[in-house]
């Protein structure tokens, strides 16, 4: 089955089958959100505890495909423990790497600009690199990220 | 409640040859992959060449605007476009086409029409619509937009273990319903449905019927006399013909009764700065320029099922569908799940299934990759996900092109998706 490895690459297959910050967080003090992909159905909710600034934990639950439930994984391995300004950035990134985001802003702060992506730059996220070949599989990549940014804004609105 | 919608099937001898009728279709030939295995007729059909034809030939030959030029190629459009019409009137077993078949866009357009026409003019506040929980949305969500502007109730009867609609207490749920709709065959389960019992039913309790003919009428002979429905819709692109022509079928009496839904040229009667009159029926419900040439293509697809005959399409698909069930719970054995009716003859020829551990999404992408085409997702019937418990599910439909080699890739591909992700 040539082509399917970029998309289904071994360590994708390894969070999908062991997601890793699995689970809930009490609300209050994390705050959470939901997600969905009306196109399939999956739906994410994302638990975030944030303390000065800096995601001190993060859990994931719901139901999806490998590669929205992989996406989901790998995400809290690398945003888990972070300033929240290396959270946002590297939501930045991780849309860069699914061709969704240019120069565009997303939280009305100054353009920070892109770091290539590579292995040493976005570490095991590029294991999604191969989605972007796959259109229609990038809203499955990206849903826990989008729900990430929604549970960002409603913990500072809160 | 038995189901006494039994087709008379032909001999085996005389059942279509589906690799015959696939050279009739030149997507298979022309589509620039290989294999194309198209398992997605439920979604959408393809088209043999003669409907491709038909609509060539009409705008090479014939076009110009329908019912208002008085020259003869507008004359000579006009009587396709109403042939066409008075076509679909036979084929469906309605006996006054030119009254009571209205072209839409596509089924799902029947169903606004119907909701906003007939539903707003009878419903009240304290009145209630009688769904089914395997209604595509077409069927649901028109009525919960009326439902926001009136303020009904809207029930849904509910399925059992094996998909099939739980009418032990029929007579109860039917007290006080204004409108029942309900689909004649599931687009995910192919659960096919007494509609002719419930419609004694619900016309003892005062209810009038619409009934989703969309996955039926491509698939199985349709006599609406027999059926008793007081509404019916259809969509040409399931029936091998092109996309953008639908249809509602309603009694003479209902259509008349109905508001006018969209506003426009041809619908009208009479207009002047302070209002408008409705032309007749049908047209009061065509406004603006109808799909003429899509008519035609509808026409023409509708001589090709005529030709090869719908109780031959019926055997082919139920034979496939049973051959499929058995290689499927054969060679996956535990890791498949089948939903709807164990019976094949109790279903249309729609599979929809889940593959243990393994996502829809991903068993759809697999699926792609051995060129086989199958539909991952709610299929437009999220309340029927909820009642079956899944987000998702993946569905593979028959048509009379599909051979028993497309099923054997199919189960292949499956068993080969399983290994993967293993």
């Amino acid at each position: 089955m040539s082509g399917l490895e970029d998309l289904y690459r071994e360590i994708i297959l390894d969070h999908y089958k062991n997601p890793r910050n699995h689970g809930t967080l009490p609300t209050p003090p994390a705050v959470m959100e939901q997600g969905y992909n009306p196109l399939c159905g999956d739906e994410v909710r994302v638990y975030l505890l944030i303390e000065d600034e800096e995601l001190k934990d993060i859990r994931i639950e719901g139901q999806g495909c490998s590669i929205s439930r992989s996406s989901a994984s790998l995400m809290t391995t690398a945003v888990k423990g972070k300033p929240l300004s290396e959270v946002r950035r590297a939501v930045k990134t991780f849309k860069k790497m699914m061709a969704l985001e240019e120069d565009s802003d997303l939280y009305g702060e100054e353009i920070i600009p892109f770091e290539p992506i590579n292995e040493r730059t976005v570490g095991e996220l590029i294991a999604l690199q191969g989605v972007v070949k796959f259109p229609v599989r990038i809203k499955c990549a990206t849903l826990p990220w989008n729900t990430l940014v929604q549970a960002l804004e409603s913990a500072v609105q809160s | 409640m038995a189901n006494e919608l039994v087709v008379e099937l032909p001999d085996n001898d005389k059942v279509l040859d589906a690799q015959t009728v696939k050279q009739d279709f030149p997507i298979f030939k022309e589509v620039g992959q290989d294999p194309f295995v198209y398992l997605d007729s439920a979604a959408s059909a393809q088209r043999p060449s003669k409907v491709l034809e038909a609509m060539d030939s009409y705008y090479h030959t014939t076009h110009a605007n329908v019912h208002r030029g008085v020259y003869r190629v507008a004359e000579q459009a006009t009587n396709l476009y109403e042939e066409a019409r008075s076509h679909l009137g036979r084929f469906l077993g309605a006996p006054k086409p030119e009254l009571e078949i209205v072209f839409t866009k596509n089924a799902t357009e029947a169903f606004n029409l119907f909701a906003h026409g007939y539903g707003r003019k009878i419903l009240g506040p304290n009145d209630v619509v009688l769904l089914t929980k395997m209604e595509h949305h077409a069927n649901i969500v028109p009525w919960m937009i009326l439902r926001e502007q009136i303020g009904f109730e809207i029930r849904f009867i509910d399925i059992d273990a094996e998909g099939q609609l739980v009418l032990d207490n029929i007579e109860q749920q039917l007290k006080g319903v204004k409108i029942l709709g309900v689909t004649m065959a599931s687009n995910v389960l192919g659960t096919l449905n007494p509609i002719k019992q419930l419609t004694e039913y619900a016309h003892q309790e005062g209810a009038i019927v619409i009934a989703d003919g969309a996955q039926y009428s491509p698939h199985l002979p349709t006599n609406l006399q027999v059926l008793g429905v007081d509404a019916y819709c259809i969509t040409g692109h399931k029936m091998l013909g092109p996309t953008g022509i639908g249809a509602l079928w309603a009694r003479t009496s209902i259509l008349e009764e109905m508001y006018p839904f969209l506003g426009g040229g041809e619908m009208i009667r009479n207009v002047t700065t302070e209002g408008f009159t409705t032309n007749d029926i049908p047209h009061k419900f065509e406004a603006g320029t109808p799909p003429i040439a899509e008519a035609v293509g509808l026409s023409a697809a509708l001589t090709y099922l005529e030709e090869i005959g719908l109780e031959n399409i019926r055997a082919h698909e139920l034979s496939l569908t049973s051959y499929a069930m058995e290689q499927l719970h054969e060679r996956l054995g535990s890791e498949i799940k089948i939903f709807g009716p164990e019976n094949p003859s109790a279903r249309s020829g729609v599979i929809s299934f889940e593959l243990k551990d393994v996502h829809p999404h991903d068993v759809s992408q697999i699926l792609d990759q051995e060129g086989v085409c199958v539909r991952a997702g709610h299929h437009c019937a999220k309340p029927l996900m909820t009642s079956l418990n899944v987000p998702a599910t993946a569905r593979a439909s028959f048509y009379l092109y599909n051979t028993e080699s497309d099923v054997d890739s199919l189960v292949s591909a499956l068993v080969k998706t399983v290994e993967f992700f293993r």
